[in-house]
């Protein structure tokens, strides 16, 4: 969880020496003092209401509600589709946003403004109303399915709605702009130099692009694949109103349990279960995750 | 791109190819190139389109959802702004997101200083702590506080919904003073220190002023972070107090009416508005 990783290099180096230097650095008290609401606000909304989630999951000091999780080979499934659709969403994104990033970083200022404006429009708008939009596009008298009719592709509607695909694709859709975004301040970054030094050299710009440019924009796109994974690990609003009882994930499961079936010390099972995976994933990537290069580019 | 596969090995024809650039091989690049532009363009109007299709849908005339709408009026957006459960959850959320922000701009502008200029025990920690919300999945810490909230009734309440989007939108300015006060030179504090302000008076007169950007961009983000937030509030809601993002979910989930539509688009809107100021007032002071 080093998102703030840029931070530390240069505060950690540093050590005040002389009275100067340590006018630079808040004394130690005041620093607690401008730390204390954070802390407060984290413990009474954060840690505190977490632990004690963790806490009922293990309810009686027994394991029961893990074992039932085990037992039960629908909620193995359930785990490994949420991989499976996390990992689809990542990959999809990758493919499809790199070309949308490498044009951005490579326009001139203003068409390059055009573009960023259909990355950053979909960002800023509430996932609510794109999740809607996605339920409207694809439902069986939708728009997809009339124009696929008028085309002739199909002869009746198709069952787009309330399937793994659809959940796939709006969550492709709201996830892309946390891969492009990274991808972009890395682009950005770059020096045109060195591609030129490479056309120069012979190489085509194919062989520029694979020996150089890709190569070079790996942070950015190692950022964007971990963000886009993790979130997509514990999406809850698009896969609940796009997807299915066919497409259940972690997420729509723990939903099902409290507010269906109301068994929450199960769901809690759940739930610490979906925490586990996402902070060990988060641990194993903590390098190269980077919160703020996905909101550098935005301000 | 699918020229350079077809070239040949050798360096010198390499050469020769790229300055003589034989016809085929334009024609190639320009069929690369087309082909590449169109890939972009699909994904630029995948991207757009979902968030933009709902303004037409706000506007049909017809009782049920149709694209392109035949007629257009407005009685979606009456519909919305004389419902009064529609009224109720928008009020409440603006009221959340109006503290919301206030409380998570103070925290964080607070947490940005102790975290960058400060002398703090286990800063590293707290940093990866403070950023915990936005990596732990919102359906945790949704049901989290729900069962913290539900035993003391903070649940449909403004003080449990202030607390729970207080920790969601903290990142956020955190991320955004930093940045900020990365760039700021702490040496113009020192020279207000010097000609004798004390602490405050160099951080409200020297420091605010030159962050200030920072700041305003972690309170717009703090705002739409709580005004747009769903997952959370789908769990701390209840009958008595509703965020409009819980209402939105319900009525997505039981009653698709073009009223999604008008709400949908006031919310892009308001968004749009808020986020295009701070892009721009920030494009203005670069320059």
């Amino acid at each position: 969880m080093s998102g703030l990783s840029e931070v530390s290099p240069a505060v950690s180096a540093r050590q005040p020496r002389s009275t100067v230097a340590s006018a630079r650095f808040y004394s130690r008290s005041v620093s607690i003092g401008l730390a204390t609401p954070l802390i407060a606000a984290l413990l009474i909304g954060f840690v505190y209401p977490v632990t004690r989630l963790v806490a009922l999951s293990f309810e009686g000091g027994s394991l029961d509600n893990y074992r039932r999780l085990v037992a039960e080979p629908l909620y193995l499934d359930v785990l490994a589709s949420t991989v499976k659709v996390a990992f689809i969403v990542t990959i999809a994104s990758l493919f499809l946003g790199f070309p949308v990033a490498y044009l951005m970083a490579r326009l001139r200022h203003g068409v390059a403004m055009v573009v960023a404006a259909c990355v950053f429009i979909p960002l800023w708008t509430s996932v609510l109303v794109r999740s809607y939009a996605w339920v409207v596009l694809l439902q069986r008298n939708g728009i997809v399915n009339a124009l696929l009719a008028d085309v002739g592709i199909t002869d009746g509607p198709l069952k787009l709605i309330y399937t793994q695909g659809a959940v796939i694709v709006a969550m492709t859709h709201v996830l892309m702009p946390f891969m492009i975004l990274p991808i972009y301040s890395t682009l950005r970054t770059l020096p045109p130099d060195y591609v030129r030094a490479a056309r120069n050299l012979g190489a085509g710009a194919f062989r520029a692009f694979i020996s150089i440019t890709l190569p070079l924009s790996l942070p950015g796109v190692f950022a964007g694949s971990v963000l886009c994974f993790v979130l997509a690990l514990g999406f809850y609003i698009t896969p609940a109103l796009v997807g299915g009882p066919g497409s259940m994930l972690m997420a729509t499961l723990i939903g099902q349990q409290t507010t269906v079936l109301l068994d929450w010390p199960f769901a809690a099972a759940l739930s610490t279960v979906l925490l586990a995976v996402t902070l060990i994933f988060v641990f194993l990537f903590r390098k190269t995750l980077s919160l703020s290069k996905g909101l550098h580019s935005v301000h | 791109m699918s020229i350079d596969l077809a070239r040949s090995p050798n360096r010198l024809s390499l050469v020769r190819d790229h300055y003589a650039a034989p016809a085929f091989h334009v024609f190639a690049k320009v069929f690369g190139m087309i082909t590449l532009g169109g890939v972009i363009g699909c994904v630029l109007f995948f991207l757009l389109l979902p968030t933009l299709i709902v303004i037409p849908m706000s506007l049909s005339e017809m009782d049920y959802i149709e694209f392109p709408p035949s007629g257009l009026s407005l009685k979606w957006y009456r519909a919305y702004f004389s419902d009064p459960d529609w009224m109720t959850a928008t009020w409440f959320s603006l009221k959340i997101a109006l503290a919301t922000t206030a409380t998570a701009t103070v925290i964080g502008t607070m947490a940005a200083l102790a975290i960058v200029r400060g002398r703090l025990p286990f800063r590293s920690a707290l940093q990866a702590l403070a950023l915990g919300p936005m990596i732990v999945p919102h359906i945790v810490l949704g049901v989290a506080l729900y069962l913290v909230f539900s035993p003391l009734q903070l649940t449909g309440n403004f003080f449990g919904f202030l607390i729970a989007h207080t920790v969601l939108a903290t990142p956020y300015v955190m991320i955004t003073v930093t940045a900020a006060l990365q760039r700021f030179d702490p040496s113009l504090e020192l020279a207000a220190l010097n000609c004798g302000a004390n602490r405050l008076q160099a951080f409200v007169l020297v420091v605010l002023p030159n962050i200030a950007p920072g700041v305003a961009a972690g309170a717009v983000f703090a705002f739409l972070a709580s005004f747009d937030e769903a997952t959370v509030a789908f769990f701390i809601s209840d009958i008595g107090g509703k965020s409009i993002g819980r209402k939105m979910f319900e009525d997505i989930d039981f009653n698709l009416t073009p009223v999604i539509a008008a709400v949908s688009t006031v919310l892009v809107a308001v968004s749009l508005m808020l986020m295009g100021a701070i892009h721009l007032a920030n494009a203005q002071k670069r320059n």
